[in-house]
């Protein structure tokens, strides 16, 4: 695994080693002295088109927990207009030597450019209406924290699916894992040919909630309605809103997750995330977890590509036999 | 200065008939084999089919306007190392083409091309949409098609004044049908791969809407009208039917629109980003049989050269637009239709809609002008930009192999392409 | 963790075809309650002893020699695991991903840690885990328990405990279970 651009690019295995690991690094995150060694030397760079500290802040903190060194490359907002050339920024970064950028733009799909001009790991923190991998992983973990598995389970995804990365990347990842999923929203907020994607659609959330097992708020952009797409806000909350009444006939297992920063009085309810079931501060606490695993997955594990003749004689040696000379675990069998 | 040249052993294919034979060229005219000079050069044809030049009713040329794209020069030996011995450069260049002036400095540029070059006009002033450009002054400086490009003219009451003022004066209203309203903000066709890919898209019908108003406007005011561009399913039937009931009305399709889809678009690749959009498997189809019955009257390029800065740019912020003079034929003849089919859809029916004769006109017989184009139907080769004569960077079809390659092409009895490569 | 490797990894992958039964279920439970005894004797009791296996094949060993201390004594000592992936001197180079959660029960810091392995070879897994122990404090002693050394080591390190001395070539691989050490070889 070279690069981590969506979840529908990753294979079901890679996607289930990824949680399987993700423990490991929470429990490094959780410790006194929170940092291992993991990743010396290397170097992670982020390249935000789009403000979004908190994304940001995760991949840092992931990143300075293995003792990867950071850089923020700050693209100012005026380059981010039309006249950005992608490729001249690919090309500062590849000659500084930087070993994994994770990029956000709000353009689909540059994160994939990104990589013809790249030697580098790309990891994309979010790309469009398109993808964002890291957000579906660590929702992953947090349900499979929350659910024991997602096998079987249904979740809603609530709100402007049309425009939303995150509800992409969710519904590849929790259908892939074995659950259901029912998208509700107004039509105009669905994206095209929902018949394609492997979902129910329902525009009545009273009787979604009534059999689900989690559910998932996205966040509603004042900008939309500026574009007509729903009347006004009032109304949005009143047929698609998390409201304090259908919280209340939720009941108190049910775990209510959100991308952030939420809008309360929009999408949810002033006060119904302080309920317990309102998981978003785990779903922040394990993003950092999740994005340890994926650094270390594509820089540390081997599995980045790195040719068999840049391995250090030793290493290029242990190869040709059957057992590396300095792998002690290699050797013990389960 | 014209040489005498003698094709040996091809496959001579016009509207009239095609034969296995032998075809004399002096002084810029088709004459007998027994009436040629001594001393003409022999070309060897045997196992290509010799037609009469492609002609090419889209085309942005760069010059005036965007050198660094293209020039007449470079866009003329695009053209001729792709069959084409007549293209129409589209209006929408720097300065745009709405007077008979710049008919006539456009026209003094298309003199350097190795090919012949016709003028297109616009329809409004600066190609805005709001004024007519004074069109009599385009039709007496030579021009025969006039177009917006772009989407087109949205306002219908301005479209219905162009289709009535143009009449009488002999010119064809040229058009793409895109409502504005319905695309605007789109970077692709909408349906699954919009939806999975997480680019806005623009609906089939965003087209097909404007087919409907365009075609009632052409059944009101009995003006001519040429639709650039179709690329929905439902466009092609549309536009045939109203074509079978007599209206004045003619149309055509990009190459890549008939070989490529909105699927193609998966790794975002920005020389796939066109106007229209790349559409579904399904229109793609639509349009190819829609050709082979000619349903679609022709197969243009639709070539728009762009430099590298324009096409390495995020997709929603990419230019849009393909090179297309060196590989359209190829594309168009590896497509699976009769080269015949090919032959009317990119040589005698467009020759025939920019008033260059008709089919019969222009078939090989003695007395006919020279412009004649041999091609090998069966080299293959893999389209590398690169190595390609245009100053454009972006081929939809880059890296992709094809089979059918130009040979030779003579222009006005002039041998401008000779063994594939432009004639010193 | 082994077998995870050996399945996804070319060129470390391949079957393991064993050649001999060095030792057999019973002589391993001997070898582990002479263990015990020495542990105990060396540090006069279980006052501040800890178990730490390294993951994954110091698991069992370490949960059988705390079983074998209990019975000796009468008290059960805290058992932890540490799981060395982050600590590695070849993380990069091979395809290698944490195997569960580092596990310490208890503070460390003036500890005695015995850190239990199966398989004693280059000594470079238990630099890693003395890296990692660094973490969770500072123990008065750190001793190495091994259900096998097969010598070949590459840096001063040595174990205070040791089920069984196997003389071994390098190429050959030794496979430790609680019913069996067996000596083989990987084949493609």
């Amino acid at each position: 695994m070279k690069h981590l651009l969506s979840i529908d690019e990753l294979t079901t295995d890679e996607l289930q080693e990824l949680l399987r690991i993700t423990p490991s690094f929470a429990e490094v995150a959780s410790r006194r002295i929170a940092k291992v060694p993991a990743l010396r030397g290397l170097t992670v760079a982020t390249l935000f088109y789009e403000d979004s500290t908190r994304t940001r802040l995760s991949f840092e903190v992931a990143a300075k927990r293995l003792s990867a060194d950071t850089l923020n490359v700050s693209v100012a907002s005026s380059s981010v207009n039309k006249g950005e050339s992608l490729r001249d920024t690919a090309e500062t970064i590849e000659a500084m030597g930087i070993d994994a950028v994770v990029v956000r733009h709000a353009s689909s799909g540059a994160p994939w450019q990104l990589t013809k001009w790249l030697d580098a790991s790309v990891i994309n923190a979010g790309d469009g209406w398109h993808q964002h991998p890291t957000q579906a992983l660590l929702d992953c973990f947090t349900l499979q924290q929350e659910l024991g598995s997602l096998q079987g389970r249904h979740i809603a995804i609530v709100g402007d699916i049309k425009h939303s990365r995150v509800a992409r990347s969710d519904v590849s990842a929790f259908t892939r894992l074995g659950a259901t999923v029912t998208l509700v929203a107004p039509p105009t907020l669905l994206p095209p040919a929902t018949e394609t994607w492997p979902v129910t659609v329902s525009h009545d959330l009273d009787s979604v909630l009534a059999d689900v097992d989690a559910v998932y708020l996205l966040r509603m952009q004042k900008e939309r309605m500026r574009e007509s797409l729903v009347p006004d806000l009032r109304e949005y909350t009143a047929l698609y809103g998390l409201t304090g009444a259908r919280a209340a006939r939720l009941g108190p297992n049910i775990p209510i997750l959100h991308p952030g920063p939420m809008n309360r009085g929009v999408e949810i309810a002033a006060d119904v995330p302080d309920l317990d079931q309102v998981v978003v501060v785990d779903q922040v606490r394990n993003g950092v977890a999740v994005r340890m695993a994926v650094l270390f997955m594509l820089l540390g594990s081997g599995n980045s590509g790195l040719p068999a003749d840049s391995l250090p004689a030793a290493m290029a040696q242990a190869s040709q036999a059957p057992v590396s000379a300095d792998a002690e675990s290699e050797e013990v069998s389960a | 200065m014209s040489e005498a040249y003698l094709i040996r052993g091809g496959t001579v294919a016009d509207a009239v008939e095609t034969r296995t034979g032998d075809l004399g060229i002096a002084d810029g005219t088709i004459v007998a084999v027994d009436d040629l000079p001594s001393g003409a050069i022999e070309i060897d044809a045997s196992g290509c089919i010799v037609s009469t030049g492609l002609v090419d009713l889209n085309a942005h040329l760069g010059e005036p306007g965007d050198e660094a794209a293209e020039t007449m020069v470079s866009a003329g030996e695009a053209a001729v190392l792709g069959g084409f011995t007549t293209v129409l450069a589209m209006p929408d260049t720097h300065p745009c083409v709405d007077t008979a002036a710049v008919v006539e400095h456009v026209q003094l540029l298309g003199a350097h091309a190795l090919c012949n070059i016709e003028v297109a006009g616009a329809i409004t002033v600066g190609n805005k949409g709001e004024n007519l450009a004074p069109l009599a002054e385009l039709a007496e400086a030579g021009v025969r098609f006039i177009t917006d490009c772009g989407s087109g003219i949205q306002d219908p009451l301005l479209l219905r004044r162009a289709l009535e003022y143009a009449k009488p004066l002999g010119l064809t209203i040229a058009q793409p049908a895109d409502c504005e309203a319905l695309s605007r903000d789109a970077h692709m066709h909408e349906g699954e791969w919009s939806s999975r890919l997480g680019l806005a898209g623009a609906p089939a019908e965003a087209e097909e809407i404007n087919v409907m108003r365009d075609i009632s406007l052409v059944r009101l005011t009995g003006g001519r009208l040429h639709f650039q561009t179709l690329s929905t399913a439902g466009s092609f039937a549309i536009v045939s039917a109203a074509a079978q009931s007599g209206l004045p009305i003619s149309s055509e399709v990009t190459t890549h629109h008939l070989r490529l889809c909105d699927a193609d678009l998966a790794g975002y690749d920005t020389n796939l980003k066109v106007t229209p959009p790349l559409r579904a498997a399904g229109d793609a189809r639509a349009a190819m049989s829609a050709v082979a019955a000619g349903r679609v009257d022709v197969i243009v390029t639709d070539h728009t050269p762009h430099t590298t800065d324009r096409k390495e740019r995020p997709f929603d912020h990419a230019a849009t637009g393909t090179v297309g003079l060196e590989t359209a034929l190829a594309a168009a003849l590896c497509s699976g239709v009769p080269h015949e089919v090919v032959l009317r859809a990119m040589s005698w029916r467009p020759a025939e809609l920019l008033g260059l004769g008709s089919p019969e006109q222009r078939s090989l017989q003695v007395g006919a002008p020279a412009d004649v184009v041999v091609i090998d139907p069966n080299e293959t080769w893999t389209v590398n930009v690169a190595a390609m004569a245009t100053l454009g960077t972006n081929s939809a079809f880059e890296g992709t192999e094809l089979t059918g390659r130009v040979r030779t092409t003579i222009v006005g009895g002039r041998l401008v392409v000779d063994q594939g490569k432009v004639a010193a | 963790m082994a077998e995870r490797e050996r399945k996804g990894a070319p060129p470390f992958g391949g079957t393991f075809v064993p050649k001999a039964t060095v030792m057999d279920a019973d002589q391993i439970r001997r070898a582990v309650k002479r263990m015990a005894h020495e542990i105990l004797e060396r540090n006069g009791g279980l006052d501040g002893v800890v178990i730490v296996g390294l993951q994954t094949g110091g698991i069992e060993p370490a949960l059988h020699l705390v079983e074998a201390l209990e019975t000796i004594e009468g008290t059960r000592p805290p058992l932890g695991s540490v799981d060395v992936a982050f600590h590695r001197d070849d993380i990069g180079l091979r395809p290698v991903l944490p195997e569960a959660p580092t596990d310490i029960p208890t503070e460390l810091t003036g500890a005695t840690v015995i850190l239990v392995d199966d398989v004693l070879f280059t000594g470079r897994t238990v630099r890693a885990a003395l890296d990692a122990l660094n973490d969770f404090g500072r123990p008065r002693s750190v001793q190495l328990a091994v259900m096998v050394d097969r010598g070949h080591r590459e840096l001063p390190i040595r174990a205070d405990y040791v089920g069984k001395n196997l003389p071994s070539a390098r190429s050959e691989v030794v496979n430790v279970t609680m019913s069996g050490v067996e000596i083989g070889e990987m084949q493609k």
